[in-house]
C-alpha cells in the first residue's frame, strides 16, 4: 500500500509541471498583452508601451519567463496579480473557500439523490422508474447551466419568492473577520437568522452546479449496480433469506460503491470548471469568476497561478480517491 | 405619583423613539457590474474601478451633477495666466479628511495634500511613486506626463501648476479620477508603519462616503461621511452588490435585493419600464460608434466615395435591430451631449441610389473590400457582428461586396491602430466633456502622419490646426467656433461614418430619490436618497 501511494505522490510531479507548460503557454498563445487591454480604444506611445512591458517583466523571452515562474513557483511565490497588485496566493485564497463550500454542497445535493436514484432505477431496470430516472439524468447531464441557472431564479426567486436571487448572505449580515466559509461564519455568529441567509442563499447554485455530477453519478450507480445484483454472491444471500434492505443495501450497493467513488473523484474536475458559469449567474464571489475575469484581461500570473492552484487541488482529490479505492478494494493494492 | 410615573413612561418613549429616529439605518443597493481592480483612484482607467472611488475622493474641480461643466470643488477657485501655462488654484478651507479605522486625521486638507496627489503620479523619486506599480493608467492615457511641467505649494491654501504647453481643456481635466486628492498625512501614517500598499487598498479622501469593507467580488461597504463638507447624506450606508450577469442584476432589482442597476440589456428595457415598482432613466451617452474607411488605401482615398459610403448606410435600420431603439442616429464624430456640437451640420441622407451613382462616377466597380466587425459589446456598440451584417447588406445594395471579418479584441485593435482594416467598426467612450477629447482621435497633429487612435488614417492640415488652435484658446466661445468649423470639415470630408450615439439607462426602485444621470457615463450617490 506504502509502495502504492508513494507511485501516486512521485505521478503527481510531471501532471503538475505538465500543468504549469499547458497554462503558461495557452494564455501567452491569446493575442494581446495587459496593457493593451487595460488601454482598450486608447492608445499610448509605443516606447511608453514597451517600457511597461518591460517594467512588469513580459518583454522578456517566453522560455525565460517560464523558468523564472517555475523557479519562483518552486519557493511557493505565485507572483502578484497585475490588475490588483495583490499577491497571487492571497487573492485565490481569499475566493477559493467560497468556491469550496459551493462544490461541497453541490456534490451533497448530488449524491443524496444520485445514488438512491441510481439504485431504484438499476432494480427497476426496464421499468417506468428506470426510464423516467435515467432520462432525467441524461436530460441534466445535457442542460446548460446559463440557462439552467437563470431558468430556476426566475421560478424560485421571482416567481415564488422562495429564494434569493443570487450572493451569499443577506447584505444586512457582515461579518468583521471570517474564515470565508460562509456557513460557519454564520452559524458561529450572534447574528440572529444568518445561518437561515446562508443556506438559503446556497440552494439554487448547489443544485445548478450539482446537476451534471448528479446525472454522470446516477448512470454510474445504476450500470454498477446491474453488475453487482447479478453477481453470484447476491443470489447467495437473497437464498440464504436475507432482507431485501441488506441484500441490495449493504452487500449489492457496497461492492458497486467502488467504481462510482473514481468517478466522484473525476466529478470534482467537473465541479471547478462548472464553478466558472455557476458562479458568474449567482454573483458567487469565488476563484470560478475571478479566473474568467483575469483571462479578459492578460492577468497572466493570476491566470497562471489560478490554474495551477486548481489543478493542484483535483489533482490532490484523485490521489485521494485512488487510495480510498486502494483500500476499498484489496485486488487493486495487491497488484501493485 | 401616578402622573410622574406616567410621565417619566412618556419621556422615555420619546428618548426611544429619538433613538431610532438617530440611528435609523439607510441602505442604498447598487448591484453594480463588475469587480474593482482596486481602490486607488490613481491607478486604473476602467469606468466600474472609478465608480468604485468616487464615493470616497472629491477633485480640485468636479462636474456638476448632470452635465459635462466643470465646477469649483476642493478649489475654491482658480486664475490661469494669460498664456495659459500657469494655473493658480485657492484651495477651499476648513474641507476634512474622512476619520476611519484605519487613520484618523489631525489637519484639514492643504496644499501638501495637493502636492502629494499629483507628484506621486508625475514625480519618479516620490516616496509612493513606485507603490502598487507605479504604472498611472489614465493619467498616462491623458499625455499628462507631457502636459504637466511642475506641481508646487505656494501656501498653505494656493497650489500653482505650471504646464509645458498651453492646454484648454486641463480644468476638464483635473476633474477627472485620477486627480482625486489623497491625505498626504495618511501617507506619511503608512509610511510609518511600513504598509504603504495600503494606500491605493484602504482609500481615504474627503468624500461623501467613508470606505468600510471589501469582500472580494462580493460586496462593498461604505458608510455616509459625517463630516461632508457639502452636506449631509441622504442615506446612512451605501453597498456595491457586485452582479456581472445583466439578466441577474434584473432579477434581483425586481426581487427587492437591489435598489439601482446599471447597464441593463436591452431586450430587458421595456419590461422594467412596465414594472410598477420600478423606474427606468434614459440619457444619451457621451460615445459614437462610427465606421472607419481608410484613406490609405483605395477607392478611400477619394472622398467622393467615402462620402457615398456615407449615404449607403441605413443607420436607423441598425438602432431598430441592434439597439432595439436604444440609440440616436450621429451625424457629427462629436456626441450632441457635449458643448461644442454643431448642429447646423447637414447629415448625409440615406440614399442608396445615389450613393451607387457615385461610386460609378468615380470609377468604383465590382469592389469587395474587408468589413471588420467587433468581436465584444461596447456601451456604443453592443452587437458589432449584426451590425457587420446589416452594413453589408447595405453595401450590396451600392454594389460593393462586403466580406465581414474579425479578430480577437486585442489583436483586433493593434491591427486597426496599424492601419491594416480597410473598413472597421469601432467607438469612443468619452472621458471628459471636452469637445477635444472626441475630435483629437481624427487628428494627424500637423504631421501629415496618423497615430494610432487615428483608425481611418485620414490626415488634414486644415483640421489640425483648427484642432490645434481650440486646444491653445481658453474663450469658450471661440473655441466652439473652431470645435464647428472642424466637424464641418470633417463632415465634408467624410473621414468616417458616424453611425450611433447610444443610449445609456440606469434602472431603479422607485424609492430612489435625486439620482442624477451623468452624461459622462459614471455613477454618483452623493445626495440620493431612499423614500
Amino acid at each position: 500500500m506504502l509502495r502504492f501511494a508513494i507511485q501516486r505522490v512521485l505521478l503527481m510531479i510531471p501532471t503538475f509541471l505538465g500543468a504549469a507548460l499547458l497554462t503558461f503557454t495557452l494564455i501567452h498563445l491569446i493575442p494581446g498583452d495587459p496593457i493593451q487591454m487595460m488601454l482598450g480604444e486608447k492608445v499610448i506611445d509605443p516606447a511608453r508601451h514597451a517600457a511597461l512591458l518591460h517594467q512588469i517583466g513580459l518583454d522578456r523571452p517566453l522560455y525565460v519567463q517560464f523558468f523564472d515562474y517555475i523557479w519562483h513557483v518552486l519557493q511557493g511565490d505565485l507572483g502578484k496579480s497585475i490588475v490588483t497588485k495583490n499577491p497571487v496566493l492571497d487573492d485565490f485564497f481569499t475566493l477559493f473557500p467560497a468556491t469550496l463550500e459551493l462544490a461541497f454542497c453541490a456534490m451533497v445535493f448530488a449524491l443524496v439523490l444520485a445514488i438512491p436514484a441510481g439504485v431504484l432505477a438499476a432494480e427497476k431496470r426496464g421499468s417506468v422508474y428506470d426510464h423516467a430516472l435515467m432520462g432525467a439524468a441524461l436530460t441534466g447531464y445535457s442542460m446548460p447551466i446559463f440557462w439552467w441557472g437563470l431558468l430556476l431564479i426566475l421560478l424560485f426567486s421571482i416567481l415564488l419568492g422562495w429564494t434569493p436571487v443570487s450572493g451569499r448572505i443577506d447584505l444586512d449580515y457582515y461579518f468583521d473577520e471570517g474564515t470565508g466559509f460562509m456557513l460557519y461564519d454564520s452559524l458561529v455568529s450572534d447574528q440572529e437568522g444568518a445561518f437561515v441567509s446562508a443556506v438559503s442563499h446556497l440552494i439554487l447554485p448547489s443544485i445548478v452546479l450539482g446537476t451534471v455530477p448528479l446525472a454522470v453519478i446516477a448512470r454510474m450507480t445504476r450500470s454498477a449496480m446491474l453488475e453487482v445484483l447479478g453477481e453470484d454472491y447476491v443470489r447467495t444471500a437473497r437464498a440464504k433469506g436475507l432482507s431485501h434492505f441488506r441484500v441490495v443495501g449493504i452487500h449489492a450497493l457496497r461492492n458497486a460503491l467502488i467504481p462510482v467513488v473514481t468517478v466522484i473523484g473525476l466529478q470534482v474536475g467537473t465541479l471547478m470548471a462548472g464553478a466558472i458559469l455557476t458562479e458568474n449567474i449567482f454573483s458567487w464571489p469565488g476563484v470560478g469568476s475571478w479566473l474568467v475575469n483575469s483571462i479578459y484581461q492578460r492577468d497572466y500570473p493570476s491566470v497562471q497561478g489560478g490554474v495551477l492552484l486548481i489543478a493542484s487541488f483535483v489533482i490532490l482529490v484523485n490521489l485521494s480517491v485512488d487510495l480510498v479505492y486502494g483500500l476499498l478494494n484489496p485486488r487493486i493494492r495487491g497488484r501493485r | 405619583m401616578k402622573r410622574q410615573i406616567l410621565g417619566a413612561m412618556a419621556v422615555s418613549v420619546m428618548a426611544l423613539c429619538l433613538s431610532f429616529a438617530a440611528e435609523a439605518k439607510t441602505t442604498l443597493v447598487y448591484c453594480s457590474e463588475g469587480s474593482p481592480e482596486g481602490f486607488g483612484p490613481q491607478l486604473y482607467d476602467s469606468g466600474t474601478t472609478l465608480d468604485v472611488v468616487r464615493p470616497v475622493f472629491n477633485r480640485l474641480v468636479e462636474i456638476k451633477f448632470g452635465t459635462t461643466d466643470p465646477m469649483p470643488s476642493l478649489a475654491e477657485k482658480w486664475d490661469i495666466s494669460d498664456d495659459g501655462l500657469t494655473y493658480t488654484f485657492h484651495l477651499r478651507a476648513g474641507v476634512k479628511f474622512q476619520n476611519t479605522k484605519a487613520f484618523k486625521p489631525s489637519r484639514a486638507m492643504n496644499a501638501d495634500d495637493v502636492v502629494f496627489s499629483f507628484n506621486r503620479m508625475l514625480d519618479k523619486s516620490n516616496p509612493y511613486h513606485d507603490v502598487n506599480g507605479g504604472t498611472y493608467a489614465y493619467f498616462e492615457g491623458m499625455g499628462m506626463p507631457d502636459t504637466i511641467k511642475s506641481v508646487e505649494k505656494v501656501d498653505d491654501m494656493t497650489v500653482k501648476v505650471t504646464l509645458t504647453h498651453p492646454e484648454a481643456p486641463f480644468i476638464s481635466e483635473v476633474a477627472m479620477e485620477w486627480a482625486s486628492i489623497l491625505s498626504k498625512e495618511y501617507a506619511d501614517h503608512l509610511e510609518k508603519a511600513g504598509k504603504k500598499e495600503q494606500i491605493d487598498q484602504i482609500p481615504v479622501g474627503t468624500g461623501p462616503f467613508i470606505f468600510v469593507d471589501y469582500q472580494k467580488d462580493a460586496v462593498i461597504r461604505y458608510k455616509a461621511n459625517p463630516e461632508y463638507w457639502r452636506g449631509k447624506q441622504k442615506v446612512t450606508d451605501l453597498v456595491f452588490a457586485i452582479t456581472k450577469d445583466p439578466a441577474v442584476r434584473k432579477a434581483k432589482l425586481v426581487a427587492g435585493e437591489c435598489d439601482i442597476m446599471p447597464y441593463p440589456a436591452a431586450a430587458d428595457i421595456e419590461a422594467l419600464k412596465a414594472d410598477a415598482k420600478l423606474k427606468v432613466e434614459e440619457q444619451e451617452g457621451l460615445n459614437i460608434a462610427y465606421l472607419t474607411m481608410n484613406a490609405t488605401m483605395k477607392p478611400f482615398d477619394d472622398k467622393v466615395v467615402r462620402q457615398a459610403i456615407n449615404m449607403a448606410i441605413n443607420k436607423d435600420a441598425i438602432i431598430k435591430a441592434e439597439y432595439l431603439g436604444g440609440a440616436v442616429a450621429a451625424k457629427n464624430t462629436l456626441p450632441p451631449t457635449i458643448w461644442g456640437y454643431n448642429d447646423k451640420v447637414e447629415a448625409y441622407a440615406y440614399d442608396p441610389d445615389k450613393a451607387k451613382s457615385m461610386l460609378e462616377g468615380a470609377g468604383v466597380k465590382d469592389l469587395a473590400v474587408d468589413l471588420w466587425y467587433q468581436p465584444v459589446s461596447r456601451p456604443y456598440n453592443l452587437d458589432g457582428k449584426k451590425m457587420g451584417e446589416l452594413m453589408q447588406a447595405d453595401l450590396a445594395k451600392v454594389g460593393i461586396k462586403a466580406n465581414l471579418v474579425t479578430y480577437d479584441w486585442a489583436e483586433y485593435l493593434k491591427r486597426l491602430h496599424a492601419g491594416e482594416a480597410p473598413m472597421a467598426q469601432i467607438g469612443w467612450t468619452g472621458d471628459i466633456g471636452d469637445p477635444d477629447n472626441f475630435l483629437y482621435l481624427h487628428g494627424c497633429g500637423g504631421t501629415g502622419k496618423p497615430p494610432g487612435q487615428n483608425n481611418e488614417k485620414w490626415c488634414n492640415n486644415d483640421y489640425d490646426a483648427l484642432l490645434k488652435e481650440a486646444k491653445e484658446t481658453a474663450d469658450v466661445q471661440k473655441r466652439t467656433e473652431l470645435y464647428a468649423k472642424a466637424e464641418q470639415l470633417i463632415h465634408d470630408e467624410a473621414a468616417v461614418v458616424p453611425i450611433v450615439h447610444s443610449v445609456v439607462y440606469m434602472a431603479m426602485s422607485k424609492n430612489v430619490e435625486n439620482y442624477v444621470m451623468d452624461p459622462l457615463g459614471f455613477h454618483n450617490f452623493e445626495g440620493v436618497g431612499k423614500k
